[in-house]
């Protein structure tokens, strides 16, 4: 046998201080009513540090800041100059590589391997793809000269939080806007440590703030009359929520919300490509992506071969400890997803549906979760229907393309679907009648900053990525 | 020889390509003539025939929808003068055949000019395209009656959405007689709804409607009311267009934004190997 | 993958009597995706293999080796050198193992059959006409039979890929199942010059062909022409062997071969025949490196994980 001894990545490179302030107005501040929350390692349930909880006098304060800035700075500077603030940004990301991947492997339970070879790579992409549009958007087809909208206040989750930062602020800032952005609480020390960054690249104080808490912070910033413009990714409860909120103002919205992707398997296929992307699109950070392809649709004549195959590569995923550098799944992002995860899963058991894990020993401390699929799944089924965000497989069978389009459009979602097939003109026959903002044909969770992302229906509204992300922070 | 009498005119509502009466079987006085005072179930009823209207739209050839939006202008063109006698400006019918022609142009343009290939950084094809949203529920502006009434439909229709219309309640006559130049215009039954009535009636129904993929509140001039059917449009995330300005002027450039709010961009990858 | 039920693998036997058979079967096997199948491969590439890891690794990495001289210049000198390296490829070591076995052309297996007699060590023979296959059929199998009587345990067999490009596969079948039986007891190592395939659709379908008619082992490459081994490629053929041994229940052994030249080549190999055929085919009866410096370079890495130095060329025989 080959064993893999440990191959941990050093924790060393990074320095996490025991406290942090709110980030307004270019320095680290403490909140007015000094509240605090802890954030925790999810491999071990180690406190990292101490988080500063901001109330709506500090989310004043942060947007007050913005205001300045936005109007003495950050608005009348000609673009080039703006680019060469985002440039600095992406090259001092580049720099700082190693550090924020750990960070954001230790805060959030993702593999490093993950952090390492897609969320920071991708991060740092985006910034050096948007400040490129910083002087050129007369050129987007906005009109010759699109204005920015003012102030953002935008809220992200947990699951991608530095990449989703970058993907909010990066196009904010090339536009002209200032921004106050709300980490998710469970993982705010990449954004933290990304003030720094701006810090160090001489970021006019005020452009970006950062403000960290729960539920009520993201609702007083995003009710607060000074805000301009709102966006938000997250789940579809709050995105309606929020969608709520800012009727009848014309605070402009965009949102990035739940989803349950079908990836759709026909017999003719390439079967092994097909089945690492069936394994990518599920258990690609524990599942906890929005647009994870949570159902597996197959067609019915080569049901069991796939499956087959899947369980054989299921085998092979390696679960644990987020440094080590051969972990493909790591921990649970927190023990409230962790009982929501087991509660959906339970439901599809007593549902009736077949539940199957390879055999894979949990760590005792921190959140864990085997990588699982259900099969004898039906559409009436709740793991059918929810979104788990979780390593959770639903599969189900077709026999028909028109079946298969039927199945995957039934549902509330469309934030993307897949397509496996050998068959060029049915992968665009498909990919016309799916309802899904992104469609992946004989590939699965590819992500690049030119290409723009987001859903149909529930799934949300409005683009990120591309010329489309500027849309939401122009004038248009 | 005494004076031959005048056979009038019945407005009714336009619906699934049909003129029917409210099933509700009211009418209400304006503009000196009985007006279909449309319900909640006309409401519903219209949102099935722009549900059912919506594949074969959607599924329609850019070409084919600008050829059909092209017939629109022409059609509208040749009743100028049944649109003056209702007391719509010349000016005003001659700006909304313009906008018609404007539109029908776009089908086979918007998608080039708002999709297009993405550079992305791997041995990937990748191709943004717009589509439609599917059924758009629309309150069109009061005044002005017919050119008020064109943008806000044409914009939806070119690009393949379907469309439920609540018409301006105080001139709804300009609203019939333009469904009479739809139905006469090769444009599918279902695609174009008409609702005549009260907007508080018709739009809080459509605005809840979980079948309904956008709503376009321009026509909408009580502040407090626009912001309640924005709320009840939350409920299934429908894409919103909020009213438009009081002081807006319809005959400018329309811009694109009304057309693209009511757009889907959908993003396909594939692998380029051998 | 086409065929895993029982009924298909009695099957199986029947497929070389019609060209049409052949054919219907080969391109019924699953496409593969380029993009997909290099995804996969570079993802292993990124294991990280560490220690205690490591040093089993390159042991096991070792005794995989074929160990490879191939050259117009070959001598009894040069060849009987070798062998003598494959015996004991580290003087100062006892504790290091021998490689799997000595490769060389046919004219030379008497001058190392001498050496590795009784040792262990296999004795591979390329044949065939190796490398380009281009010869009559009859030379070909006099090549091999005269390899096999001069001592040669293993054949490593070139197949016709002018006559698979042109898609005449009985062509191909035929050749390997006559190749298969002047061999004898020795092994026969299919090698499909996987860098004239082109494609892992025909790498992939080139495999089964070599496994339906008989062959041990498939081999990637001769190491004669600019693309040899590949991680992607040896992907495509352990899914091959695989399904092949699902399917028919008969294991077949893989052997990248050319241009494997350093240990952490080797380990990326090793990682994905872990991940992909898993622990059954982690021995050298059923993996083989067709190399000769990458053994140099696990001597030095072997060297540095027990000494915790590293070490230099001048250490390690050349030969």
């Amino acid at each position: 046998m080959f064993e893999y001894a440990p191959a941990p990545e050093s924790r060393s490179v990074v320095d996490i201080k025991a406290s942090y302030g709110l980030f307004v107005d270019g320095e680290f501040v403490d909140p007015t009513d000094g509240g605090s929350f802890k954030s925790i390692n999810p491999a071990s349930e180690e406190v990292l540090a101490e988080v500063a909880e901001a109330g709506a006098q500090d989310v004043d304060r942060a947007v007050r800041a913005a205001r300045t800035a936005y109007e003495k700075v950050w608005g009348p500077m000609p673009g080039r100059d703006r680019a060469k603030y985002l440039y600095r940004i992406a090259r001092i990301i580049q720099e700082r590589f190693r550090e924020l991947a750990v960070l954001e492997s230790l805060d959030n339970g993702k593999p490093i391997k993950e952090s390492r070879d897609v969320d920071l790579p991708l991060v740092a992409a985006h910034f050096f793809y948007y400040a490129g549009w910083a002087d050129k958007l007369p050129y987007a087809g906005f009109g010759p000269d699109p204005k920015p909208v003012g102030v953002a206040a935008q809220v992200i989750p947990w699951n991608f939080p530095l990449l989703m930062l970058a993907w909010k602020i990066a196009p904010a800032l090339a536009a002209g806007n200032t921004v106050v952005l709300k980490p998710a609480e469970t993982t705010p020390l990449t954004a933290l440590l990304f003030a720094e960054i701006c810090q160090q690249a001489e970021l006019p104080a005020g452009v970006v703030n950062i403000v960290t808490g729960a539920g009520e912070t993201g609702r007083a910033l995003v009710e607060h009359a000074g805000v301009d413009k709102v966006a938000f990714t997250g789940s579809t409860e709050v995105g309606r929520a929020i969608a709520r909120s800012v009727a009848g103002t014309r605070k402009k919205l965009t949102l990035e919300l739940g989803g349950k992707a079908a990836n759709i398997v026909f017999d003719d296929a390439p079967i092994d490509q097909a089945v690492e992307g069936i394994v990518n699109g599920i258990f690609f950070n524990q599942g906890h992506v929005c647009c994870a392809g949570s159902r597996l649709l197959i067609q019915e004549n080569v049901a069991d071969r796939v499956l087959e195959s899947l369980k054989r590569r299921m085998a092979q995923l390696r679960v644990g400890d987020p440094l080590d550098k051969n972990t493909d799944i790591g921990a649970i992002n927190s023990a409230a997803q962790l009982e929501r995860i087991r509660e959906l899963s339970d439901a599809g058991s007593a549902e009736g549906a077949e539940r199957w894990s390879p055999p894979c020993e949990l760590p005792e401390r921190g959140f864990w979760f085997a990588p699982t699929i259900f099969t004898g799944v039906t559409q009436a089924h709740r793991i059918a229907r929810e979104e788990i965000f979780g390593p959770v497989l639903s599969v189900l069978t077709f026999r028909t393309p028109a079946e298969a389009v039927e199945k995957a459009n039934n549902t509330p979602y469309g934030l993307s679907a897949g397509i496996w097939t050998d068959k060029g003109s049915r992968i665009l026959w498909m990919a016309d009648r799916l309802r899904a903002g992104v469609v992946w044909a004989n590939t699965f969770n590819k992500f690049d900053p030119t290409s723009p992302f987001g859903g149909y229906k529930e799934s949300g509204y409005g683009r990120e990525g591309g010329r489309h992300g500027l849309e939401g922070y122009l004038n248009v | 020889m005494s004076e031959r009498v005048a056979v009038r005119k019945t407005y009714k509502l336009f619906i699934g390509g049909k003129f029917p009466r409210s099933e509700s079987g009211r009418s209400y006085l304006v503009q000196d003539a009985n007006v279909s005072l449309a319900s909640r179930k006309d409401a519903r009823d219209a949102v099935v025939a722009a549900r059912a209207a919506v594949k074969g739209w959607a599924g329609a050839t850019a070409y084919n929808r600008g050829q059909i939006l092209y017939r629109v202008a022409e059609m509208l063109e040749g009743r100028r003068e049944q649109f003056v006698a209702l007391g719509v400006p010349g000016d005003e019918v001659d700006a909304a055949v313009d906008r018609w022609v404007w539109y029908a142009g776009w089908s086979d343009k918007l998608p080039q000019v708002y999709g297009g290939a993405n550079p992305v950084a791997g041995p990937y094809f990748n191709l943004s395209a717009p589509e439609p949203t599917g059924v758009v529920a629309v309150v069109a502006p009061e005044t002005p009656a017919l050119l008020g009434l064109v943008s806000v439909i044409a914009p939806a229709i070119v690009t393949g959405n379907t469309v439920v219309v609540a018409t301006s309640p105080t001139q709804p006559l300009a609203a019939v007689t333009l469904a009479e130049v739809l139905a006469t215009s090769d444009l599918p039954g279902g695609v174009v709804n008409l609702l005549t009535g009260k907007i508080t009636e018709t739009v809080p129904a459509l605005a809840a409607h979980m079948d309904v993929n956008a709503i376009d509140l321009t026509g909408v001039t009580d502040a407090a009311l626009a912001a309640e059917l924005e709320v009840t449009a939350a409920q299934n995330l429908k894409r919103v267009l909020r009213p438009a300005p009081a002081d807006h002027d319809w005959t400018v450039d329309p811009g694109i934004t009304r057309m693209t709010t009511l757009l889907e961009t959908k993003t396909v990858w594939h692998p380029k190997g051998v | 993958m086409t065929a895993t039920t029982t009924s298909a693998r009695s099957d199986l036997s029947e497929l070389g009597r019609s060209e049409t058979a052949l054919r219907t079967f080969l391109h019924g096997l699953p496409g593969v995706d380029q993009v997909g199948a290099e995804q996969r491969a570079a993802q292993l590439g990124t294991r990280s293999i560490k220690t205690t890891a490591k040093a089993q690794a390159i042991d096991l990495a070792i005794r995989m080796v074929d160990l490879t001289t191939l050259e117009g210049a070959d001598t009894p000198g040069k060849v009987r050198a070798l062998a003598a390296k494959a015996l004991r490829p580290d003087p100062a070591d006892p504790s290091c193992p021998h490689v799997g076995a000595v490769c060389v052309y046919p004219a030379m297996v008497p001058y190392v059959a001498e050496v590795l007699r009784g040792s262990g060590v296999h004795l591979a023979s390329v044949a065939t006409a190796f490398p380009s296959g281009q010869a009559p059929l009859e030379i070909k199998l006099a090549d091999t039979r005269a390899a096999v009587e001069a001592g040669a345990d293993e054949i490593d067999m070139v197949i016709n890929r002018g006559a698979f490009l042109a898609g005449r596969y009985k062509e191909v079948y035929d050749e390997i199942v006559a190749t298969k039986s002047a061999c004898g007891d020795a092994h026969l190592k299919v090698i499909l010059e996987t860098g004239e395939l082109a494609t892992y659709d025909n790498v992939r379908r080139a495999s089964w062909l070599a496994m339906l008619a008989g062959g041990d082992f498939i081999k990637t490459s001769t190491g004669k022409v600019p693309i040899a081994a590949t991680l992607p490629v040896t992907l495509v053929m352990l899914e091959a062997v695989r399904d092949f041994r699902a399917a028919t229940g008969r294991q077949v052994g893989v052997k990248p071969a050319g241009g494997i030249k350093t240990t952490k080549d080797a380990i990326k190999y090793l990682v994905m025949v872990n991940e992909t055929v898993g622990a059954d085919w982690l021995d050298p009866d059923w993996f083989r490196f067709g190399a000769s410096s990458l053994l140099n370079d696990l001597l030095m890495q072997r060297t540095k994980l027990t000494t915790g130095v590293y070490s230099g060329p001048d250490y390690f025989t050349l030969d």
